[in-house]
């Protein structure tokens, strides 16, 4: 390949970041295809995106978090602090959608609080998500009590329960809701003032800024859509397993950051796709699933899943050297 | 610039996932030794969330009151955290205790600290998790988890009925000794041996209800031809029972764990697993307190191993099987009457 062509692959995985990841999601597919004579099969094809869901939906908002050249540390443990909260009101006989509520409303206070230090104070994410990230797993073990919390409540189960066949394939309202939420995403980000703003703020906040935009709005906004989604990943969470549990997800924001960043989107902020983000939760999930299928031991899952993230952040910086030069 | 905070960012959020943020110095300072006359009774488990230490805590914490022994209760911040273990140790020393009650983390993690504490006078007693060499403690008052492995597997051949086992195992973190005590206790129960055909493939958990629902559904995409599950311990079992549900799978399969939780005995009395085996964690908690007494008085020492016992909860008894029913299981679990 000439040094030409280079470039301009360079140049083409820049334009279109979704595009990596969506390649090594069809080669991983095909191959465990291949490789098994289970692994395509359209039940398996919906479970391994309902085993994505709850990750997916995480990664989702720390999209949004990314973009703006943030990071979220305590995504996972506010969801699971929201999950005990639903559980546990349902138990006490709340109204489900009552306690629905509540989950997601602290999921949401969770991301003001974290907006408002870092455009207040100018403190950096990872700092005071690491903060929170530590408070709220402490919360979720004192509202436990040592003890998970089964839930009954058919609403918050509906988005593991219901499920409709579309085209043959089992698909629940979880991932319809996933889908859903993405697309909406998706659309803000590409097609609003707002979407524009998120990509100027993480690419040069000072020029945003020079530029009109209001870039401590922009960015407390995205705390709160992404609190909102992290409340929505407790409900798909309730839907998997019926049972909070403060012991689950404990690595549910790497995770989360994992799918982001095989996802194509930079963790220096500006660059990147909620689409992306979905195909690299899927490529996590699609190995999961592969591996265990032909009997490969964890921790070999876990050194090609490494693996990756790595090769995902090599491609990211040759793609900008090429575009530098 | 950007890229060393890049750098930053990753290291720090790694460090987060697998350290505590504590830190604590170790000072040296006064440790008060046998026959002085009040017992201090420190205790260290794995974790303080997962609902068997919080019992074996709060056992513990009963029986130092009714005793009159001080007592205070640290732990690990996870599964696994030798470091926090060792830590926590060297804080019991600082407060000088006379005696250390540990659930180790891994059987051989915390060692040089435990030949510290014994070094400075301190008797050590292991409770739920033995130590390797088992006499780097002084006693050791736990599960057989081999025995109690053993049990889960010879009640599931037993409610097969001579059908050859068709097995997916649940392990759970992989290399602990707890793990492999009962992963090579249910294997000679059932009759079988590491790579088995009869197993037709294990995934491991690490206690996690999610991931094992995970490893379950993935393990059923390979085969959904079998008639056994092997769950290292109960939140895994209800992980492994929502995978198998979804399948419609659970009126074929004999489900087995181990725990006696409250919630795990429930489980069985609502059909999800068809047996559990439960563990007596107040026994071990209310012994070693009384240890500590004696040896505050005394100064006599407990020695060995003493088994706590376990027992297999079901409400489909099978002959050979010594059990006990879910309504024994709910007012025992975990040793504790409620």
């Amino acid at each position: 390949m000439s040094t030409k062509d280079r470039e301009s692959l360079g140049e083409f995985l820049l334009r279109a970041p979704a595009v990596g990841p969506a390649l090594a999601l069809v080669v991983a597919i095909v191959v465990f295809s291949l490789a098994t004579d289970t692994f395509f099969d359209l039940d398996n094809l919906s479970t391994v995106v309902q085993q994505s869901l709850v990750v997916g939906t995480l990664a989702l908002g720390q999209t949004l978090v990314i973009l703006i050249a943030g990071i979220d540390l305590s995504n996972a443990s506010s969801m699971v602090v929201a999950t005990l909260i639903m559980a546990k009101l349902a138990a006490a006989g709340t109204n489900g959608f009552v306690a629905l509520l509540a989950g997601v409303v602290l999921t949401i206070i969770v991301g003001i609080f974290i907006g408002s230090l870092a455009t207040r104070i100018k403190l950096p994410a990872f700092i005071i998500t690491l903060g929170t990230f530590t408070m709220l797993t402490a919360v979720s073990k004192l509202i436990a009590g040592g003890q998970a919390v089964p839930v009954t409540d058919g609403l918050l189960q509906w988005l593991g329960t219901k499920r409709y066949l579309f085209g043959g394939i089992p698909i629940t309202y979880g991932m319809t809701l996933a889908l859903l939420m993405y697309l909406g995403i998706w659309y803000a980000l590409t097609k609003t003032a707002w979407g524009k703003h998120v990509y100027a703020v993480g690419n040069a906040p000072e020029s945003a800024r020079l530029s009109g935009i209001k870039v401590n709005r922009t960015v407390l906004s995205v705390y709160i859509v992404a609190g909102l989604t992290f409340g929505i990943a407790a409900w798909q969470a309730l839907g998997r397993t019926p049972n909070a549990d403060p012991n689950q997800f404990q690595l549910g924001n790497l995770d989360s950051i994992t799918a982001v960043v095989l996802g194509g989107t930079s963790l220096f902020g500006g660059r990147g796709s909620v689409l992306g983000t979905l195909m690299g939760a899927l490529v996590v999930a699609v190995l999961r699933s592969g591996l265990t299928q032909m009997n490969v031991d964890g921790n070999y899952q876990d050194l090609a899943t490494g693996a990756l993230l790595i090769a995902a952040v090599v491609v990211d910086r040759i793609a900008r050297r090429q575009q530098q030069s | 610039m950007r890229q060393r905070s890049l750098t930053a960012v990753v290291l720090a959020a790694v460090l987060a996932a697998t350290t505590g943020c504590t830190v604590e110095r170790h000072w040296g300072g006064n440790t008060n030794t046998g026959g002085s006359g009040k017992a201090k009774v420190g205790l260290v488990t794995k974790t303080d969330t997962n609902p068997y230490f919080v019992e074996l805590r709060n056992s513990a914490r009963a029986a130092a009151q009714a005793n009159g022994a001080d007592f205070n209760a640290l732990a690990g911040q996870f599964d696994g955290d030798n470091d926090g273990q060792v830590r926590a140790i060297e804080n019991l020393m600082q407060q000088g205790v006379n005696t250390i009650l540990i659930t180790p983390s891994s059987s051989t993690g915390v060692l040089k600290a435990i030949k510290d504490a014994r070094d400075a006078g301190v008797l050590v007693i292991a409770l739920d998790t033995a130590t390797e060499p088992p006499d780097a403690v002084d006693a050791t008052f736990a599960t057989d988890n081999f025995a109690a492995g053993e049990q889960q597997g010879a009640y599931v051949k037993a409610a097969l009925k001579g059908v050859p086992p068709k097995l997916l195992m649940v392990d759970g973190t992989a290399g602990s000794s707890v793990d492999t005590q009962r992963h090579g206790g249910f294997l000679k129960g059932i009759g079988l041996t590491d790579g088995s055909p009869e197993i037709k493939g294990h995934t491991a958990a690490n206690g996690d209800q999610s991931l094992a629902q995970q490893g379950m559904e993935n393990l059923l995409q390979r085969s959904t031809d079998i008639n056994a599950v092997y769950s290292m311990n109960e939140p895994m079992g209800r992980g492994a029972y929502a995978a198998l549900k979804a399948r419609g799978l659970t009126g074929q399969i004999v489900m087995g764990s181990i725990d006696g939780g409250c919630e795990g005995v429930q489980n069985v009395k609502d059909g999800q697993y068809a047996a559990t085996v439960m563990q007596f964690p107040k026994k071990m908690a209310e012994q070693g307190v009384l240890a500590a007494v004696e040896y505050a008085k005394t100064g006599k020492k407990p020695t060995g191993f003493v088994n706590t016992g376990s027992a297999v909860i079901t409400d489909k008894p099978l002959p050979g099987i010594e059990s006990h029913d879910t309504a024994w299981g709910l007012q025992n679990c975990w040793g504790g009457a409620k």
